[in-house]
């Protein structure tokens, strides 16, 4: 009688268990789905042409200066390229300045190459001269391909830095009340169909830091992740914050300190 | 003359594996600007790839294709060292050719 | 042996210090405090369209939310539900005490997204961003986890007076209910019109509507 009863028990948590099941399933369809299509897009990934692109402007004369930028010190040395990316951003004693690629390579411009880069700076996203900074970013970028995140906190600057960007995150306001913590805040939950990361942890900090700069497909657009800030800004319905600005090097030495020991993986492609 | 293409060739038991990724706004024509003024269609409207010198593929190509396209195709043949050069020609008559050694 | 209680106090030191920073500027670690925040806000901004700088400017409801360690602690439970009345009591009740609007705008208005950010024209029609975050009708599958499923809602809610005041107030001012909700308070803020809130409870209530089939 007893084993009857269980028997019947079972029976009815596996028609239960299956009910969930399926469910989920269907859900877990669509999410495959899109997973399968990312899968496919990694072969023939667009960004190795802005690589391209931007190891020619890397290795191109100009400015009142007439010199390429070959001899920019990203934090390794003059001229060291290679494994840049993933010790970045990190303090340098030039600029007395915490500085990510982005605004490392408008330093180089400037002190190199001569250029006012004003206009860089304040140029629309998709002009000429910003597709010029991604397309260096993402050369940059490409360099660090499978190598470490090693990046420092060991300098007050940086320290204060990574803190700072820390508190960003969680600032909010707006008409809607946003903050980067509103969205990337929580494990596991999504805007519609998208999976957000969950920026405080190594994993969710990493999944965002160690894929961009990226190809956008639906856009047709390359993004370093000076645009990533930028458009994670509009959405909160805040102002622009300004390409190279603190409250941007913050943001990512935060991302970029959380995801210390992560994998480069860059530049990505997102759908 | 357009940004440079990025071309792989690989072969493998006799099959020649090409990959290509071209730099190409592709425009459709249907979409339109910010003041609302349409813009104009702007696509790789023929495609060749040649192996050696020999033609092995032409393909009539529209604007329903995306925004620097990434194309795939197998040659039968081909060996290490062979080269293979492909072309487009877009609606406006630019024209780009790249090659690349089969490796 | 010895570099072991070295590091003990040095640890101990470190904690003393960080209570320190904690009393006197929140949660945040060194270098992070009002003034270097202040100044990194203020030099790291333009406005871009609509989207003024005033917009950086938080009220109390964002100052006390901005802290989520602080606001989520117990020492801060008596200012959280100060909080919550101050929104609660600035809530606007619908001028003609007709709560429900049409269901089927209301779907239109949780299905859009759009509306107030930097690339927006100031003339827009807001968007209420419910799909962004809730599921709501069933038949469709885009939907966000950020909130709660709300299937069903007018099921389980009725459609009583009291459902639909409370159904208005977390929608109109979603902190009157829980002071750091990731919801926006949409009538509050002047993101939804009056309108369209009822239109938003109409779709989440009215037993007609496709969330309650």
């Amino acid at each position: 009688m007893t084993r009857r009863f269980a028997v019947g028990l079972a029976t009815c948590l596996a028609v239960a268990g299956f009910a969930a099941g399926t469910a989920r399933a269907e859900g877990d369809k669509t999410i495959e789905g899109i997973e399968a299509y990312r899968e496919a897009l990694k072969d023939g990934n667009p960004a190795e042409l802005f690589e391209a692109q931007g190891e020619d402007l890397w290795k191109k004369k100009a400015g009142p200066k007439n010199a390429s930028l070959e001899t920019c010190d990203l934090g390794m040395g003059p001229g060291v390229v290679a494994g840049a990316y993933a010790h970045l951003p990190r303090y340098f004693k030039d600029t007395d300045k915490v500085q990510d690629a982005e605004s490392r390579v408008l330093t180089c411009m400037t002190t190199i190459q001569g250029i006012d880069v004003a206009k860089y700076v304040s140029a629309r996203w998709g002009s000429p001269e910003k597709d010029e900074l991604n397309a260096i970013a993402t050369f940059i970028s490409g360099m660090s391909k499978d190598v470490k995140v090693e990046v420092s906190t060991a300098h007050p600057k940086e320290r204060q830095m990574f803190e700072l960007g820390k508190r960003m995150f969680y600032y909010g306001g707006g008409p809607h009340d946003f903050s980067c913590s509103t969205c990337h805040g929580q494990e596991g939950v999504r805007i519609r169909l998208q999976e957000l990361p969950y920026i405080p942890s190594p994993k969710g900090a990493a999944s965002g830091w160690t894929s961009w700069p990226a190809y956008r497909v639906s856009a047709g657009q390359m993004w370093g992740m000076q645009w990533r800030l930028a458009d994670c800004f509009r959405q909160q319905r805040f102002p622009e914050p300004i390409y190279g600005s603190d409250v941007t090097i913050a943001l990512s030495m935060f991302m970029a300190g959380t995801s210390n020991g992560a994998t480069m993986n860059t530049p990505g492609i997102k759908r | 003359m357009g940004n440079p293409m990025k071309i792989r060739a690989a072969s493998k038991d006799g099959v020649t594996e090409v990959k290509v990724l071209m730099s190409h706004e592709m425009e459709t024509g249907l979409r339109k600007d910010a003041s609302g003024n349409a813009i104009p269609a702007w696509f790789i409207a023929e495609l060749s790839a040649k192996l050696n010198d020999k033609p092995v593929m032409t393909a009539q190509w529209g604007p329903s294709i995306s925004k620097n396209p990434f194309l795939s195709f197998k040659i039968k043949g081909g060996k290490a060292g062979d080269k293979v050069a492909v072309t487009w020609t877009d609606n406006k008559g630019d024209s780009r050719t790249d090659e690349a050694v089969v490796t | 042996m010895r570099k072991r209680i070295a590091y003990l106090s040095g640890l101990a030191a470190g904690l003393l210090v960080a209570g320190a920073v904690h009393a006197a500027d929140g949660s945040w670690g060194p270098g992070a405090d009002d003034a270097a925040f202040q100044a990194m806000l203020k030099s790291g901004f333009r406005e871009a369209g609509i989207a003024k700088l005033s917009r950086l400017e938080q009220d109390a409801t964002q100052a006390f939310c901005s802290d989520p360690k602080f606001a989520e602690s117990k020492e801060a439970a008596g200012k959280r539900a100060e909080i919550e009345a101050a929104n609660l009591a600035s809530i606007k009740w619908p001028s003609d005490g007709k709560f429900l609007g049409d269901f089927k705008e209301g779907e239109k208005i949780a299905q859009s997204g759009r509306g107030l950010t930097s690339t927006d024209k100031a003339d827009q029609v807001n968007g209420g961003n419910c799909y962004n975050c809730h599921q709501i009708s069933k038949t469709e599958i885009s939907y966000g986890t950020i909130g709660p499923s709300l299937t069903g809602y007018g099921k389980l809610k009725g459609n009583s007076e009291q459902a639909q005041r409370e159904t208005w107030s977390k929608i109109w001012n979603s902190k009157s209910v829980n002071a750091c909700s990731n919801m926006p308070r949409g009538g509050h803020m002047g993101i939804l019109t009056e309108q369209q809130v009822k239109d938003l409870v109409a779709l989440l209530l009215d037993p007609d509507s496709p969330v309650n089939k």
